[in-house]
């Protein structure tokens, strides 16, 4: 087992305690609901895109622990600005990072990066993918996901 | 067949927590370097040497299958199976032991009481009494039945220190009541509800009431006929026995009156294409070959209990609560949920700035095992409005070293959730 200091790093303590684009987005044309039916966790997604497919603005609302909300906060600053092929590409290289002990730092990641942690406790890697997963569930209109 | 259990660790009244301790080989194993403090009972319970080695030694000395054989190891099984019937009679003090279904756990118990005794009573516009405190066993199955016949699920209120609300439930009880379900112990609060009084008011009303012993059975003397519960149940694996065993016990003249459960073999007197005659109880609701092993296993677990005193777990129990609530009031920020003033061995609490899960995290990582989420009462949780708790609950083998190490790594979940 890792050291603590691994996981609860000093910028998910500070996207814990002060979450970033933590609001809803007014207007907005996608959105979802995320839930962890095993620890109750639940993240209210709301994004907007603009005319060439780029996430012009997104937002969450919710209750988690600190992994969820510094995921969830880390996720809505770094997506803004980008395309939906991008989104979703990080996501399967953010997923990679968190769930296969053998992954190499990925730069391109960015600040994400700082959830490297999470895959030394797999009890808390749906933590780290809740936004994630609603995410994909906004943009594909599905609504609402459980990560089980 | 004999199984030794540990001899009386009662002394005095008293528990010898140091030599319990040593009968469960997973406590001697250290956890991230540290001491184990396994702080979950309320969820299962650890497993003494001689469960463990009666499972076993089922398998290796004795095993065949019960009620059929001819030959001596179905003998041996089928009377160290029946065996375990007498054990929990004594065990709950049921008035006979015809009354002792043999299931998987509490959750299949109450299903069964649901399908077989409940339902069949059930008419459009009935209803099912229950309280704002019970595990989800206990809500889904009559949420189930109640959409299948039209009747409502009605709901006592719990009181903000826990307590359930007696008036309320007073006032639900009503002219279309067919079947009260309570928990003896809350699992998330360890409020200890007065089910004498429950099932009194019940009985006025010729309301049959089951009691959900799960977390009483394992913690406190239980006997079902002082208490006049219709039906009680409860789980193995909380009563230091094996998992996918358990007890439903249901007075005889009720489990006489009920059809069966599943269907199958063992459970039927004769069988063919045109009609088949039931068994009697306990047969008729253990339809095939049942966890045999794990039945003979959970009675020792009753034993090793019976043996341990269950009025010195008791007070061994009380007096580690309280020391745990006098060391947690040192810790800022800090709430428990839950403070009926009668209560088991369960401390439910949330820390300001700091999520349960997280906490649970790091009290792992400090070798303190608790429970972190909704503890299957999602409810409750909204009741006092809480996503989740961090639970400590406690077993006979805590020790005040175990609150300690919780205490410490709430300390340390300070450092980071400052």
């Amino acid at each position: 087992m890792s050291d603590l200091r691994e996981l609860y790093q000093e910028v998910i303590l500070d996207h814990n305690k002060q979450p970033r684009n933590f609001h809803g987005i007014d207007p907005h044309d996608h959105e979802a609901d995320g839930y962890n039916p095993l620890c109750g966790d639940q993240i209210h997604l709301e994004l907007r895109l603009d005319d060439e497919g780029r996430i012009e603005d997104i937002g969450f609302q919710g209750q988690g622990c600190a992994i969820s909300t510094a995921s969830a906060s880390i996720m809505t600053e770094t997506l803004k600005g980008h395309t939906v092929e991008e989104a979703k590409a990080l996501f399967d290289r953010f997923h990679h990072l968190v769930t296969d002990d053998h992954a190499e730092p990925d730069p391109s990641l960015g600040k994400l990066g700082v959830l490297a942690g999470v895959r030394d406790y797999p009890m808390r890697v749906k933590c780290a993918t809740l936004a994630w997963h609603t995410l994909q569930a906004a943009l594909d209109e599905k609504g609402e996901i459980t990560t089980e | 067949m004999s199984v030794s259990v540990s001899e009386a660790r009662a002394v005095g009244g008293s528990l010898d927590v140091d030599r319990l301790r040593a009968d469960f080989p997973i406590l001697q194993r250290p956890m991230n370097g540290r001491r184990l403090a396994f702080l979950d009972s309320a969820a299962s319970a650890q497993k003494p040497q001689c469960v463990i080695d009666a499972e076993r030694a089922c398998y290796e000395e004795y095993y065949a299958n019960i009620h059929r054989g001819v030959y001596q190891l179905s003998q041996r099984s089928t009377q160290a199976y029946e065996g375990v019937r007498r054990t929990v009679q004594r065990f709950i003090n049921g008035a006979d032991e015809r009354e002792v279904v043999f299931v998987r756990g509490a959750t299949e118990a109450i299903n069964l009481v649901a399908q077989s005794f409940v339902r069949p009573r059930l008419q459009a516009g009935d209803e099912i009494l229950i309280t704002g405190m019970e595990h989800h066993a206990n809500i889904v199955p009559w949420q189930m039945i109640a959409e299948a016949t039209g009747a409502r699920l009605v709901v006592a209120p719990v009181l903000d220190d826990g307590r359930l609300d007696m008036d309320g439930l007073r006032e639900r009880i009503s002219t279309r009541t067919r079947f009260i379900s309570v928990v003896h112990v809350s699992n998330t609060l360890g409020t200890i509800n007065p089910v004498e009084d429950i099932i009194e008011l019940a009985h006025q009303q010729d309301i049959p009431v089951l009691v959900d012993g799960a977390q009483s059975a394992p913690h406190m003397p239980v006997d079902v006929q002082a208490m006049g519960a219709d039906f009680y149940v409860f789980s193995a694996h909380k009563t230091y026995g094996p998992s996918g065993a358990g007890v439903l016990w249901g007075r005889l003249e009720h489990l006489e009156a009920m059809p069966p459960y599943q269907g199958g073999g063992d459970m039927i007197r004769t069988v063919s294409f045109e009609e088949t005659t039931y068994a009697p109880p306990p047969q008729r609701f253990e339809a095939g070959t049942p966890n045999i092993a794990g039945v003979i296993a959970m009675g020792v677990g009753l034993e090793y209990i019976e043996a341990a005193d269950r009025e010195a777990i008791v007070a061994h129990e009380q007096s580690l609560l309280g020391y745990a609530n006098e060391r947690l009031a040192e810790i800022d920020g800090l709430r428990v949920i839950g403070t009926a003033p009668h209560k088991a061995g369960v401390v439910s609490f949330v820390l300001d700035g700091a999520h349960p899960h997280d906490m649970g995290t790091i009290l792992d990582m400090e070798g303190v095992a608790v429970r972190a989420g909704h503890h299957c009462t999602q409810p409750l949780m909204k009741r006092f409005g809480v996503a989740a708790t961090v639970r400590a609950s406690f077993g006979l083998y805590n020790d005040r070293e175990d609150v300690d190490a919780l205490v410490d790594g709430l300390k340390r979940v300070r450092e980071f959730f400052g």
